[in-house]
């Protein structure tokens, strides 16, 4: 484990706006330094991604940073952060994403001349990797091309390297539906601290070579999956607080290799990974509700640096196409953390509260995210020896977390959520000690036709 | 108690051993494994399929239950085979081409095997080609088709209409699901019937084909 203490180690100081290590980009946004940033992330309108259709599909990335940017600088917002978070045939195809990229850098240099906006571009090609069943996760056809594309963009002006990674997901995807939080931990500390290793030590490359920084990543594919799962009733949503909480292990892995943030947006682990490292994170709630529920609309944004919508089809609304109504949605949410920061920490800290009251007591994947609950979490991480202890050791700290908000009545649980705890405990207790004899458990029990273990170096 | 009764309960509790131990204790006694089949085993699956979709139960004891299911179709099958006793139904079932996403998929097929569906499962980005040609060759009762994400949707539009220009896929019963589906959606594209979830997939099917 890299980081062996916290960044962050009082709830008061995890906090909207500041990072202990605040990114300065190319244009003089400071992210983590005293005011939090619009992100806008945005996508096509039911439509095939081919060949045929990129002449329409450059059209739409057109229409969309040109109306949103000109909307941004009509609010005379502080800055912008444009996330192009590909389609998976845009990064099956390099050459169809950065021709989409390119548009939206020209249209953010053409902000910067026209208003003097400052903007800076986060790339986030897909992990197409598991196309492959089982996926192929260190070379191959899909893998190549997904290096090209963040290649290729880092060149064009590509300032922060993102991705959601996959690693371990094959597995993860049915320990969540059996709940079985064995597996879950084997996915992710295990498979997903390996592959994050690997992967993230190749972004490093791409990034060193072209200037430009690698932001971090999430694991949508996993926490957000059972945040689904569980806004669906299939699985306990104590489950999947407790699951949010192991996700913030894999995470991590992305700054142990060199990432400075901010972290990805979809990661509702970020608070938890600002606590340990100090830089500044991305995060998203009610104002993605545009892409997906959340029982986290509020309390996301207590200790967010920017702030986004997750994603956007661009289809027209009354007040504009959707990315630019979004475009102002955020910015109106900045400027309120932005005006409770310029009137001081205890200003700021009472709008904190209140977005963590306001969600803390309804869903134990808010209790989670509080600033208290956060702290503890990122410390039982940073005093385990390994990332598989501390996937262990997140997921017992999530249990006493919310079985004690439980029992003093600070949250609200059904008497089939709050078994849930029980069960997860005794199972995390019940694993073996050291990692290589959990390995050769969960080895003997994995789906062989899911899962390659030699991908992970296994 | 009366055998099946206990034979429902034990499955929807998802007691593994003690279904296997009812199971052949009915054998012993000249039970038809018809009727443990179908008025055991299944309504014992439908009793857990009930009681999901009243949340009273998650998906993972679901699957306990789909476990304890089966375990205990693995017991009865020679005395099925003997009997001459079939699935009544075949459904073919599959992610569409472009999208990953297998969850809800994965859920439909454990639900329909529960109810004694055979069940082909082509996985996920499944060609449109491939839907066709393996209802034309299969020929199966009901077709289940998946999408998660907005931009496959189209991809589910076209698969519809490939399987729709099969001589056997013309009047073949089709119904879709995942999040951004609606059931206008499945009107739109000439699909028969729209699932919004796992447990609701059952009960589609049983209702289109008249079961």
């Amino acid at each position: 484990m890299k980081y062996t203490d916290l960044a962050i180690s009082k709830p008061s100081d995890l906090l909207f706006g500041t990072a202990p290590k605040p990114l300065t980009t190319r244009r003089g946004m400071v992210i983590g330094g005293g005011q939090v940033y619009p992100e806008l992330n945005f996508t096509l309108p039911p439509m095939e991604v081919n060949a045929a259709n990129m002449p329409k599909i450059r059209e739409h990335y057109a229409q969309i940073i040109g109306g949103a940017l000109h909307r941004a600088a009509e609010l005379e917002a502080n800055g912008v952060v444009i996330e192009f978070e590909t389609l998976p045939p845009m990064t099956e195809h390099p050459e169809w994403g950065l021709d989409i990229a390119k548009i939206l850098i020209e249209g953010m240099d053409c902000a910067w001349e026209k208003y003097k906006l400052p903007t800076v571009f986060r790339m986030t090609p897909n992990d197409n990797r598991e196309f492959v069943r089982p996926p192929e996760m260190r070379s191959g056809y899909y893998f190549e091309n997904m290096l090209r594309l963040f290649e290729g963009a880092a060149g064009a002006g590509a300032e922060l390297l993102s991705i959601e990674s996959v690693g371990g997901k094959e597995l993860h995807d049915d320990a969540l539906i059996n709940g079985d939080i064995a597996a879950v931990i084997f996915s992710l500390c295990s498979l997903g601290v390996r592959d994050m290793r690997f992967l993230w030590s190749e972004l490093g490359g791409i990034a060193k070579r072209h200037g430009v920084h690698c932001a971090g990543d999430t694991a949508c594919g996993f926490g957000n999956t059972a945040m689904v799962l569980a806004e669906q009733r299939m699985i306990p949503r104590t489950f999947a607080a407790v699951v949010r909480a192991v996700t913030a292990v894999r995470s991590l892995v992305a700054y142990e290799e060199g990432a400075v943030g901010p972290g990805k947006d979809c990661g509702y682990e970020n608070p938890i990974l600002k606590a340990i490292t100090g830089f500044p994170m991305a995060m998203e709630g009610k104002s993605a509700a545009c892409a997906h529920m959340s029982p986290v609309g509020n309390i996301a944004a207590a200790a967010c640096d920017t702030w986004s919508n997750e994603s956007v089809q661009n289809i027209k609304l009354l007040g504009g196409m959707a990315p630019t109504c979004y475009m102002e949605q955020l910015i109106y949410d900045c400027r309120l953390f932005n005006q409770a920061i310029a009137d001081g920490p205890n200003e700021a800290r009472l709008l904190q509260k209140w977005l963590v009251k306001s969600d803390f007591g309804f869903d134990p994947q808010a209790a989670v995210l509080a600033p208290e609950s956060v702290i503890r979490i990122a410390r039982a991480i940073v005093q385990s020896p390994n990332h598989y202890a501390a996937g262990r050791a997140a997921a017992v700290e999530a249990v006493h977390i919310l079985r004690e908000a439980h029992a003093d009545g600070a949250l609200k649980l059904a008497e089939r959520e709050a078994v849930w705890l029980d069960t997860i405990e005794e199972s995390v207790e019940a694993l073996p000690a050291k990692e290589d004899d959990f390995i050769a458990e969960q080895l003997a029990m994995a789906d062989t036709a899911k899962f390659r273990a030699d991908q992970y170096g296994l | 108690m009366d055998i099946l009764l206990e034979i429902q309960q034990a499955v929807a509790a998802g007691k593994r051993v003690e279904v296997k131990r009812l199971l052949e204790a009915g054998l012993q006694a000249g039970m038809g494994a018809r009727a443990l089949l179908e008025e055991g085993l299944i309504i014992g699956m439908d009793i857990v399929g009930s009681r999901f979709k009243r949340n009273e139960v998650f998906v993972p004891e679901m699957l306990i239950a789909a476990r304890a299911m089966k375990e205990a179709l693995a017991l009865l099958e020679p005395h099925l085979i003997e009997a001459g006793i079939k699935p009544k139904f075949t459904a073919v079932l599959g992610t569409v081409q472009g999208d990953l996403h297998d969850i809800g998929k994965n859920l439909v097929g454990m639900m329909w095997k529960g109810a004694n569906f055979d069940v082909i499962d082509l996985g996920v980005n499944v060609p449109p080609e491939k839907f066709s040609a393996t209802v034309e060759e299969r020929k199966p009762h009901v077709v289940g088709l998946s999408a998660l994400l907005t931009t496959t949707m189209p991809a589910m539009k076209e698969s519809v209409a490939k399987i729709r220009s099969g001589a056997f896929g013309a009047s073949v019963k089709i119904v879709v699901g995942g999040a951004p589906v609606t059931r206008e959606y499945a009107d739109e594209i000439g699909a028969d019937g729209y699932s919004p979830d796992a447990a609701s997939a059952v009960d589609l099917a049983r209702e289109l084909l008249n079961a």
